[in-house]
């Protein structure tokens, strides 16, 4: 008994501790402007790599940029443009999975086929060859991410509305005389956003580690916007004299995915909800 | 067992079909004209003329339906087309690339499977041991770890600070290492903790207890029983896991300038080589689908229980 309870806290603690986290780098993203000593896209080549100090804490880089403040920076291109794909493709695959789920038949097969096709696909492939063929830059990474990823809460949704449609009290509702649409707004949505809302959690490192990967290659973000993957492509070059450049933006990435990831398992392992 | 493994071809086949309708979706539906494109990749400026002449090579103004069915005749060819950059086929651009990529992902593969069979097995048999803590911790840095920046962290380390492995290139097995752990390292993280859930799950099985009643030997048990069997879900999830490998190969072969197909494909990419671009999404969904049926039967064969098990659900 006290050993279930000292788990149960201990696993509280985690997703304490990420939600802690995860609050300061969100408080850090919208309050860029006001916390970052310097201007991050003013290039000054007479301060070029520098080490840090007073003014540039964690020094500047090659055009003579404040790392700091590119990294403050970095969080609101990161956290943002992750949400940005996970309300998206949680709103389409929310729409698909319920009319999959609740409708049945053959709109249903049509978009599970077309689902599974995609997922035929290694996800980070597809958005490559999404961007290479529609042109690199942000939107059609973010575009292309949405487009992977619905899939996934299409399908979970999906299962779940199948189950609950089986259950005695919608059928009651059915009966009762309510509308498909006051079915779907007051009994299924409500019961299906909780365990979606873990997933995401899950889903928020996964976005934010592609969206860094596509930018590193040189194909999502494009400079002078600070982003930590675009900052490790432009910081690979100054590795041997400079790492610093790298290390940071990476350590970043890191330590959202790591705090996404942490809070997503425990939330999981707490509501019961499956990993994909 | 026979019709368990023809189900399984058969069910690859619409699969596949729908992942090369969404390809060719993907290029028809885009703003991008392919013809303006292969200009544009070989740095010619177009007349009116020139650019219809090659709308009408490449089939563009035929129906959607039989362009479609056209560029299916040729993929079952294993006809991919032109590279707009180099004028050669696409398969021949591919195949010259793949041993190098093929070499990277083998290796990378063997060295996961080296480190997280152990490892992983050990997490599982001594649960909440420093052990399973540490295999616990890998987990969860492999798969936070951004590949791209362990591998500068890699070359920082061992190739720029120590001076133990070259920079990039090819050639000597000192090329290979550090570029293949870097792939490795999310697969061991992920195998590691495949395993270990595997382990624990089967140490519940009445089949241990019965055997730890007959008095066989804890090690026999372990190492003739509960791995044969835990490894199974690993094994599915090698197959799962071949598409991140083949993109994260990509990653990698950019940060090492390792001269496989993925460097080749982000060129590509730059170069708007639409030819490349399709031709290489759809092998890879090829290759991904074959690669998680040949996992399948594997499985099969390691544990018979599931043709049974898939039988019986259906």
């Amino acid at each position: 008994m006290i050993a279930m309870f000292r788990g149960v806290l201990k696993r509280q603690k985690v997703i304490v501790i990420c939600s802690i986290i995860l609050c300061l780098l969100t408080l850090i993203a919208i309050f860029a402007p006001w916390l970052a000593p310097n201007d991050p896209i003013a290039v000054n080549l007479a301060h070029k790599l520098q080490k840090p100090s007073l003014d540039y804490p964690l020094g500047t880089d090659h055009l003579g940029r404040c790392t700091f403040s590119r990294i403050l920076y970095g969080a609101r291109i990161s956290l943002g443009y992750a949400l940005l794909i996970f309300i998206s493709a949680l709103s389409l695959g929310l729409i698909i999975g319920i009319i999959s789920g609740y409708k049945g038949g053959w709109v249903d097969q049509l978009l599970m086929r077309i689902g599974d096709g995609l997922m035929a696909i290694p996800s980070l492939l597809f958005v490559l060859g999404f961007v290479g063929i529609w042109g690199a830059g942000l939107k059609q990474v973010v575009l292309g991410l949405i487009l992977v990823q619905w899939v996934y809460y299409a399908r979970v949704i999906r299962g779940m509305v199948l189950s609950l449609k089986e259950q005695n009290y919608i059928t009651a509702a059915k009966i009762s005389g309510s509308s498909t649409w006051t079915i779907m707004k007051k009994h299924i949505i409500p019961n299906v956003l909780p365990s979606l809302a873990v997933m995401g959690t899950l889903e928020m490192g996964w976005a934010i580690m592609n969206l860094s990967s596509m930018s590193f290659l040189g194909l999502g973000v494009q400079p002078p916007i600070p982003e930590w993957g675009a900052m490790i492509h432009e910081g690979k070059s100054y590795i041997r004299n400079n790492p610093a450049l790298m290390i940071y933006p990476g350590l970043m990435i890191m330590l959202v995915v790591v705090t996404f990831n942490l809070l997503g398992e425990s939330l999981s392992e707490r509501f019961g909800v499956k990993r994909r | 067992m026979v019709t368990y493994v023809l189900k399984r071809i058969i069910t690859i086949i619409p699969i596949f079909l729908i992942a090369t309708l969404v390809t060719f979706g993907m290029i028809n539906l885009s703003p991008v004209d392919p013809a303006e494109a292969y200009f544009t990749a070989t740095h010619i400026q177009p007349t009116d003329e020139m650019l219809e002449q090659k709308r009408h090579e490449f089939g563009l103004d035929q129906p959607l339906l039989i362009q479609y069915v056209n560029t299916l005749i040729k993929i079952c060819q294993l006809d991919f087309g032109i590279s707009y950059v180099t004028n050669k086929p696409v398969l021949e651009e591919i195949s010259s690339r793949m041993p190098a990529t093929i070499q990277l992902t083998v290796a990378s593969l063997l060295i996961a499977i080296f480190v997280s069979v152990p490892l992983g097995f050990l997490a599982g048999i001594r649960k909440n041991s420093s052990i399973d803590h540490f295999s616990r911790i890998l987990a969860f840095i492999g798969a936070s770890i951004p590949s791209f920046w362990l591998g500068y962290l890699f070359i920082f380390f061992f190739s720029v600070k120590l001076d133990l492995f070259p920079v990039e290139g090819t050639g000597t097995w000192k090329h290979l290492i550090l570029p293949s752990v870097t792939l490795a390292f999310p697969l061991i993280a992920l195998y590691t903790r495949l395993l270990r859930a595997s382990v624990l799950e089967n140490l519940q099985e009445s089949y241990v207890l019965f055997a730890r009643t007959r008095g066989i030997h804890e090690r026999i048990i372990m190492g003739k029983h509960v791995l044969r069997i835990a490894i199974s879900p690993m094994i599915t999830g090698l197959g799962m896991n071949l598409g991140n490998l083949l993109t994260g190969a990509i990653i990698v072969e950019v940060v090492f300038s390792w001269p496989g197909f993925g460097r080749y494909f982000i060129d590509a990419i730059f170069n708007r080589d639409v030819p490349v671009i399709q031709g290489y999404v759809v092998l890879a969904a090829g290759i991904f689908l074959i690669s998680n049926l040949i996992v399948d039967l594997i499985q099969m064969y390691i544990d018979p229980r599931i043709s049974r098990k898939g039988r019986h659900y259906q």
